[in-house]
């Protein structure tokens, strides 16, 4: 028996709206892999819930006609990374959300989930950051279209009003055309483990291939939220796709990331981290755009 | 508390519930339902002791609410075995390979092993250990596990070849 007190079940996302604006102070539950071990462990004890885990309309992934890839917030991880559009357009998304916890855990967690937990360590938030992606918040007064970049206000904090609630995460066209990424998890275990350090980087290169267009860097537990690692992104763009190109993406990552010490790492391995798993990375993201560094 | 029943399929059968909506579906699987090779184990999680199936896959149902599973289809060990009570393959082969020593994780590792076996072509070794990483085995040290399931992935589908 979880020890909550209210639980609302609207039926359809207007409903849950209504609800969320009626009792702002209840918990949205999802896919409860997050909520429900909180309340085991008695940190949301009397909590009031409003599942919305049987809300479809809030599961799937969509193109639009202007090539926009819609991801509804109640998609499980299986779900992106079995999904033919990811698979097609953002494998690497389907890539990091596969190494999450274990089969059980993926067929049940959500990707708005992961995202509105908040958390640096979320295996699903360094790629969308780094894919610029842009979320939809609803509430009953309306909707507001807000850049990832800006949603995380702190640890666990982020800029999601009492009576909003996420409905769509879009991927611009513009964002994953002729791009190619890869994620990187460094973690004790293959399995059932939390990032030490996730990297999650992708490039567009020139028609010839030999000059980066554009490089997007993100980092998960390199700072109290998952950020971009820009100055190391500017240095990039337009630079040569040559063993250089490693050094100087390397020497400018410290700019933008601040590592702490945990029981899980020291902060010094961390960066030794960012540095190693950004140039890693990098490389694997440029041979799968065709690019071959000294090539 | 409030109440609600509910109505889903269990091992084949329709059936109706009437719990509190603060029941995980662990509480019903096993009070309500009375199917006890559910293991109430870690209670978060983590150690994968009362996987079931729902609709197919996988899930914790330590960690689900009983309320989500209506029109749902699930699966326990339960429903492995045919009315006779004959055990099934899978079932058989973690006792030829002595994949079994104190048994609590067996229900568990056997349901999250259901839809490898179920694979058309032979999964690595690697693939095998990547499928059960939800569940931990306290005693057995995972080898004969592994045999166990890979042992009946091959029958199945030499089986099918026929």
């Amino acid at each position: 028996m979880y020890d909550f007190n209210t639980l609302y079940e609207p039926n359809t996302v207007e409903e849950a709206l209504a609800l969320k604006k009626a009792h702002p102070e209840a918990l949205l539950l999802a896919g409860g892999s997050d909520i429900l071990i909180k309340l085991r462990e008695g940190k949301l004890a009397g909590c009031d819930l409003i599942s919305i885990y049987m809300l479809d309309e809030l599961r799937g992934v969509y193109i639009q006609d202007n090539g926009e890839l819609i991801i509804r917030p109640l998609t499980s991880f299986t779900g992106i990374t079995i999904h033919p559009l990811i698979k097609q357009h953002v494998p690497v998304l389907g890539d990091a959300v596969d190494q999450i916890g274990g089969p059980q855990i993926r067929n049940i967690g959500t990707i708005g989930g992961n995202i509105c937990n908040g958390v640096t360590s979320a295996d699903s938030a360094t790629t969308l950051k780094a894919y610029d992606a842009i979320l939809e918040l609803s509430s009953a007064d309306g909707v507001r279209n807000l850049p990832y970049a800006e949603f995380n206000l702190g640890p666990g904090k982020v800029d999601l009003k009492p009576e909003e609630i996420l409905t769509a995460i879009r991927i611009p066209k513009e964002s994953w055309d002729q791009t190619y990424g890869h994620y990187i998890k460094y973690a004790k275990r293959k399995a059932m483990d939390i990032a030490t350090l996730g990297c999650s980087v992708n490039v567009k290169l020139t028609n010839d291939k030999k000059h980066i267009e554009r490089l997007r860097i993100a980092f998960g537990v390199a700072a109290p939220t998952p950020i971009r690692a820009v100055t190391a992104e500017k240095a990039a763009n337009g630079h040569a796709v040559d063993a250089k190109l490693l050094d100087i993406i390397t020497a400018n990552l410290e700019a933008d990331v601040r590592p702490r010490t945990s029981w899980r790492a020291s902060k010094e391995f961390r960066l030794h981290l960012v540095k190693e798993l950004a140039r890693r990375a990098t490389v694997a993201s440029i041979e799968k755009a065709g690019g071959k560094i000294n090539g | 508390m409030a109440k609600k029943a509910i109505t889903c399929t269990v091992n084949g059968k329709k059936r109706e519930y009437f719990i509190d909506v603060r029941e995980s579906l662990l509480d019903m699987l096993r009070g309500n339902a009375g199917l006890d090779s559910v293991k109430h184990g870690c209670d978060v999680g983590e150690c994968g002791a009362c996987t079931v199936l729902i609709d197919g896959l996988p899930f914790n149902s330590c960690i689900y609410l009983a309320i989500w599973a209506d029109g749902k289809e699930i699966m326990t060990l339960e429903g492995l075995s045919d009315v006779k009570g004959t055990i099934s393959d899978i079932q058989q082969a973690f006792i030829d390979e002595g994949a079994v020593q104190c048994g609590f994780c067996t229900p568990g590792f056997i349901m999250s092993s259901i839809p490898i076996i179920n694979k058309e072509n032979p999964s690595t070794r690697e693939e095998i250990r990547r499928q059960i990483s939800g569940n931990l085995c306290r005693c057995t040290g995972y080898e004969k596990i592994v045999d166990a399931i890979e042992k009946t992935q091959k029958k199945r589908i030499g089986e099918k070849k026929k």
